[in-house]
Order: C-alpha cells, then sequence, then structure tokens
C-alpha cells in the first residue's frame, strides 16, 4: 500500500462528499427553511442526469447538457413544489414522507416510460478527458479533479449566497421566523418556491456531473439520496456548512474505510475472509457513524436546536 | 356489532374466500396472493404498533421483516446441507421446523429491536425516522456484502419449511397457517390497544409531557412498543421467506420499509384490521394495475399522493368513517 494510492483515494473521497454536498444543500435549505423532509430530492438528481445525458447525445455538447440539467431540474423543482410540497408545510412528518415517497414512484416510474429501463451513458466533455499528473507524480482522472473544483466553487457560491445577498437573509429570516418575515412583507410563498427550486437545481447539476462517471438510469438517486440525509443529520439539519463538514466525512469515511478495512482485517484474518469481512464492515461504516453521532449529539455537528 | 366490526369481519371473509376460490377453481396464483396479502398484513399489523398506536414513525422496519427472513432462511438453509448452524460453545443444528423457526425468529427480531429501539428513541421526529432508516441500512449493506448467506443474490429454501401436521407445500394450508398466525398478531395488538400498557402508549403519543408527569417512562412504553412491533413484523418476514422459498437483501431494503408504511396509511393507521385492508388493496393494485400497465407504480404513486393530500383515514377510514376516540 502505497502513499500514492491513498491520496487517489483521498481524492476520491472528497469527489464523492463533494457531489454529497450538492445533493445534501439543498435538502437542508428545504428542512431548515420550510421543516420538510423531501424523499423526492434524488427524483429531480436523476432528471438532472437525463436531462443531460438527452440533450448531451442530442446536441453532442456536454456543456448544454449541463445548462440543460439545472434548468430542467429546478423546473421540475419548481412545478412539484407548487403542485404538491406546498400543501406538506403544515402537516406532520409522516404524511410528507409518504407523499414524497409517492413521487419518486411518479417521477421514477414516469422517467422509465420515457427513456426505458436501459441505462444511459454520457461522456465527459473532451476538454476533461483523461488524466492529469498531479504533484508528486500521481495520475489522477481530470474530469473527478473538475468536479471537486466545481462542487468547491458551488460550495462558496452557495455561502455567499446565503450570507451575502438579499435572498439569503430572507433564507435565513425564513429559517429562524417565518410568520414574521411574512408579516414584514416578503412573499414567502414565493421564497419558499425559490429555494426549492434552488436545491432541486443543485441536486441535478450533481447528477449532470456524476452520470459522466456512472450509467444514468432511474433508480440512481435514491441510494444518494439516503447519503445525502446521512449527512444532513451528521452536519445539522438545516445548517449548510453542517452539510459541507458532514458530506467531506462521509465521502472520506465511505472511500477510506472500503479501501482501508479489507487491508486491515488482511492483518489477522486469511485474505478471502478479510476481504468479505472488511467489504461488509466498510459500508456499514457511514451508517454507524451516523448513529453515533445522533447519540451523542442529536442535533448534529452543527445543528443548533435540538 | 359496530360498523368497523362489520368491516373487519368482510375484510377476513373476502380474503379466505379468494383463497378457497382460488383453491376450488384450481388457480394457485389466487392463493398465492392472499397468503401474501395476509402476510403483508401482519408485518402491517407490527408497524401498525409502532407507527399507529405509538406514533413512532420507524422507517426502518424492512430491518426486522428481513431479519425474520433471514433466521428462516438460514436455518433452512444449514437443515438442507447438514452443516450445524454453530459448532462452538454448543452444537446448534440447523432446522426446518417452523416450530423452532418461529420463535427464533421472534428472538432475534425482538433483540435487534430492543438495541435499535434504546438507541433511536432517544431522538424524536425527523431524526427518529432517520436513525431507524440508518439502522436497516447497515443491515441491508451487511447482507448484500457478506457472502456466507448467498450475498447479494440471496438465499433459496428449497421446500417450505415444515409444520407439524400440515402441508406447507400445499398452496391453501400454507394460507391457513399464515392466516391464522395474521389472526393471532391482530388480536394480540388489540389486547395490548386496550390494556393499561396501550393507554399508556396512545397517551404518550399525544402527549408525552403528560404522561411522564403521572409518573409513566415514557421511554420505556415506546421501546417496549417498539420491541413487540419489531418481533410481530420479523414473524411475518420468516412466513413471506417461506412462501417466496427465498430470501434476499430486497427485503431488509428502504423501498420495503416503505411499502410497509404505504400499506399501513393505505389501510388506515391505528386500526386495528387497517394494514390488513392496506395490504389487500397494495397486492389488489399490484395486479390490476400491474395488468393495465407496467408503469403501475406511477399509477400507485398517484393514488397514494391522493389518498396523503385529500383522504386521511385511508380505506378503514373510507369505509368505517372515522376513528374512535377513548
Amino acid at each position: 500500500m502505497s502513499a500514492v494510492l491513498i491520496i487517489e483515494q483521498v481524492l476520491n473521497g472528497l469527489q464523492f462528499g463533494v457531489m454529497l454536498f450538492l445533493m445534501a444543500a439543498g435538502l437542508t435549505l428545504v428542512f431548515g427553511v420550510m421543516g420538510l423532509i423531501n424523499l423526492a430530492h434524488g427524483s429531480l438528481y436523476m432528471i438532472g442526469a437525463f436531462a443531460c445525458a438527452a440533450v448531451a447525445m442530442a446536441t453532442g455538447s456536454f456543456w448544454l447538457g449541463l445548462a440543460a440539467s439545472i434548468a430542467a431540474s429546478a423546473a421540475a423543482g419548481a412545478l412539484i413544489e407548487v403542485a404538491v410540497i406546498r400543501r406538506l408545510y403544515d402537516r406532520d412528518h409522516l404524511d410528507q414522507v409518504l407523499a414524497t415517497f409517492a413521487l419518486i414512484l411518479v417521477f421514477s416510474e414516469g422517467t422509465r416510460w420515457v427513456f426505458g429501463s436501459f441505462p444511459l451513458y454520457l461522456d465527459p466533455p473532451e476538454g476533461l478527458s483523461g488524466a492529469v499528473t498531479l504533484p508528486g507524480g500521481i495520475d489522477y482522472p481530470l474530469y473527478r479533479l473538475a468536479i471537486i473544483v466545481a462542487g468547491l466553487a458551488v460550495a462558496a457560491g452557495l455561502f455567499w449566497l446565503i450570507g451575502g445577498t438579499r435572498l439569503g437573509i430572507r433564507i435565513r429570516a425564513g429559517e429562524s421566523d417565518r410568520e414574521m418575515i411574512a408579516a414584514l412583507g416578503v412573499n414567502i410563498a414565493a421564497l419558499y418556491t425559490v429555494v426549492f427550486a434552488l436545491g432541486a437545481g443543485l441536486a441535478g447539476l450533481a447528477g449532470a456531473m456524476v452520470g459522466a462517471i456512472q450509467s444514468v438510469q432511474v433508480g440512481m438517486g435514491e441510494p444518494v439520496l439516503i447519503l445525502a440525509f446521512v449527512v444532513i443529520v451528521i452536519g445539522g439539519v438545516g445548517s449548510v456548512a453542517g452539510a459541507l463538514v458532514g458530506a467531506l466525512l462521509v465521502g472520506l469515511t465511505d472511500t477510506l474505510g472500503r479501501f482501508l478495512l479489507p487491508v486491515a482485517f488482511g492483518a489477522i484474518l486469511p485474505p478471502s475472509e478479510a476481504m468479505g469481512v472488511g467489504s461488509a464492515l466498510a459500508s456499514m461504516l457511514i451508517y454507524l457513524l451516523m448513529a453515533v453521532v445522533l447519540i451523542f449529539r442529536p442535533q448534529g455537528l452543527f445543528g443548533a436546536r435540538a | 356489532m359496530t360498523r368497523e366490526g362489520a368491516v373487519n369481519a368482510v375484510i377476513l371473509a373476502l380474503l379466505a374466500a379468494v383463497a378457497l376460490a382460488g383453491a376450488a377453481g384450481d388457480r394457485p396464483f389466487l392463493v398465492t396472493l392472499a397468503a401474501k396479502v395476509a402476510i403483508l398484513g401482519l408485518a402491517g399489523v407490527g408497524l401498525n404498533i409502532a407507527l399507529g398506536f405509538g406514533g413512532l414513525v420507524s422507517f426502518g422496519h424492512a430491518a426486522f421483516f428481513g431479519l425474520g427472513g433471514y433466521v428462516a432462511g438460514i436455518l433452512a438453509s444449514h437443515a438442507q446441507n447438514y452443516e450445524p448452524v454453530a459448532e462452538w460453545p454448543i452444537t446448534i443444528a440447523g432446522t426446518q421446523e417452523m416450530l423452532i423457526i418461529w420463535p427464533a425468529a421472534l428472538a432475534a427480531c425482538a433483540l435487534a429491536a430492543a438495541v435499535i429501539g434504546a438507541l433511536s428513541l432517544r431522538t424524536s421526529g425527523i431524526f427518529f425516522i432517520m436513525i431507524t432508516l440508518a439502522f436497516a441500512q447497515m443491515l441491508y449493506y451487511f447482507a448484500i456484502s457478506w457472502p456466507a448467506y448467498g450475498g447479494e443474490d440471496g438465499l433459496p429454501i428449497y421446500l417450505r419449511n415444515a409444520f407439524p401436521g400440515l402441508d406447507t407445500m400445499d398452496g391453501l394450508q400454507f394460507f391457513a397457517l399464515c392466516l391464522a398466525a395474521l389472526v393471532l398478531g391482530v388480536g394480540l395488538s388489540w389486547r395490548l390497544r386496550d390494556s393499561r400498557f396501550g393507554l399508556a402508549l396512545e397517551a404518550a403519543r399525544q402527549n408525552p409531557e403528560r404522561v411522564a408527569a403521572v409518573g409513566i417512562r415514557v421511554f420505556r412504553v415506546r421501546l417496549a412498543a417498539f420491541v413487540i412491533s419489531a418481533a410481530i413484523t420479523g414473524l411475518a418476514g420468516a412466513l413471506y421467506a417461506d412462501l417466496n422459498r427465498f430470501v434476499s437483501p430486497a427485503m431488509l431494503s428502504w423501498q420495503t420499509s416503505g411499502e410497509l408504511i404505504v400499506l399501513v396509511i393505505l389501510g388506515g393507521v391505528g386500526r386495528l384490521w387497517g394494514p390488513v385492508a392496506g395490504a389487500g388493496l397494495f397486492v389488489f393494485l399490484e395486479h390490476v394495475l400491474g395488468g393495465v400497465s407496467e408503469y403501475w407504480q406511477a399509477l400507485l404513486g398517484l393514488m397514494l399522493l391522493g389518498v396523503v393530500l385529500f383522504a386521511r383515514g385511508g380505506l378503514l377510514g373510507l369505509l368505517a368513517g372515522a376513528r374512535r376516540h377513548g
């Protein structure tokens, strides 16, 4: 096991974490501002990936596809917010879980109806294909590096949006007291739609970027959705900074666990068993992490309220 | 007989009638469907104790459903291969006797639920939903990556496990067994609901502070309810493994947890026979809508959306009126 290999895995973990952040940021904003659990967030991720793949196939341009993914998922987000989600803000969590679970069924089957059950494939843009040699002689895929950079740039943009713009002030005000900002004349319904569409667009962007690494298929969103929930619970529900820290923590833990645990068990067990035990434990590791955080700090690492 | 009692009797009669008609008309498929309804109904009855009576939104009951299934599958696979389950400290042989498998499944699920519940019940609201989901995912990924019992491919049970005096490979006899388990499960949840324990649980759902103020430990009541709920769902899982003669990680997946919640809600949350009605409706829709369109789940999603947004109370709420309080 060499240092090069470890650095590669750390970069993979960062890339995974940054992608999780794009998903988790929308979820945590929607929960923080509107108090809503949105299981259909994974569907928006899927819509982004499909929109990107379809447009990239039709036009031959990945960048047009990327723009289409944000537009399509933000539009889908705004649509479901107005048609369905809006009615759920005052309901209990059970109703929210059920209604958004229903939305997953509708979106998944609808996408299967339009695109079929076979996965689509999306190539990374030409300028970003191939590997790049990092200092220290590590060859790393340029596209994955670009995802890390793009993700961090979006994170910075989001922090600026929330911390430094008028919209951000309203979002934060909505988080702490929605009646009061409505009374002050802010159109709260429009604000909710904007926040939801913003989160949806980020999810779609994540889906499109990951779609070029993995295949684009129905059901791709749900595993990521559950990880994003793990992220926001670890980071603290409603906190964008918590989402970033949680996402990187989960991304690194998962990637390094899968890589290191089989090796670690190899020291005490025969190789075939070590592989089995190591990978079994590694796939449980982030859930273990979440359980530990919830038990010792139920409000999450950055959560203000219990 | 109250209106709800009448509706309940109709549900039970309808279920038995479908199975009998299937057996008489030589359509074993119908008998299998009826058995599936009874088993999913039983799983829902279990979940309903936590979700309906206790207001504990467990998004991880697939963990117990799958665990029960795996107990049946693992014991049966050892019996089939004539390998003991464990040789140390005592030799435990595999078995295909349901009368041994069931208590084992109940015990395993109760134990798992005691651990999961003791940790999860420290949280509430969205955190409870998420942590129960997380525990179920842990088991799911463990089952997928643990190679000894089939991993991702699942574990076949070549012959259904045996029950003394019955031929479990006969559809109708197996259905009768499932129906008996279902009736026992509903009976238990009925006695539970109307007991002092049930009252405390219901009260804790409505106002935990007051319940604590009169000297009842809310945590203990909820934990007991969670354990009982999980054990019943686990028994249903063991039966489901026998029905399909197959156990796979899909039984542990979060979709299964979602579907269990869906059928409890479709039928009527907190109602004794609600989960059974919901399971019947779910299986019926699966096959009727499945015949109309291969994208039936989209239609199911739209229906579910309609129920959540506009028709709270589910099927029993529709048929038997709003739930009585007190």
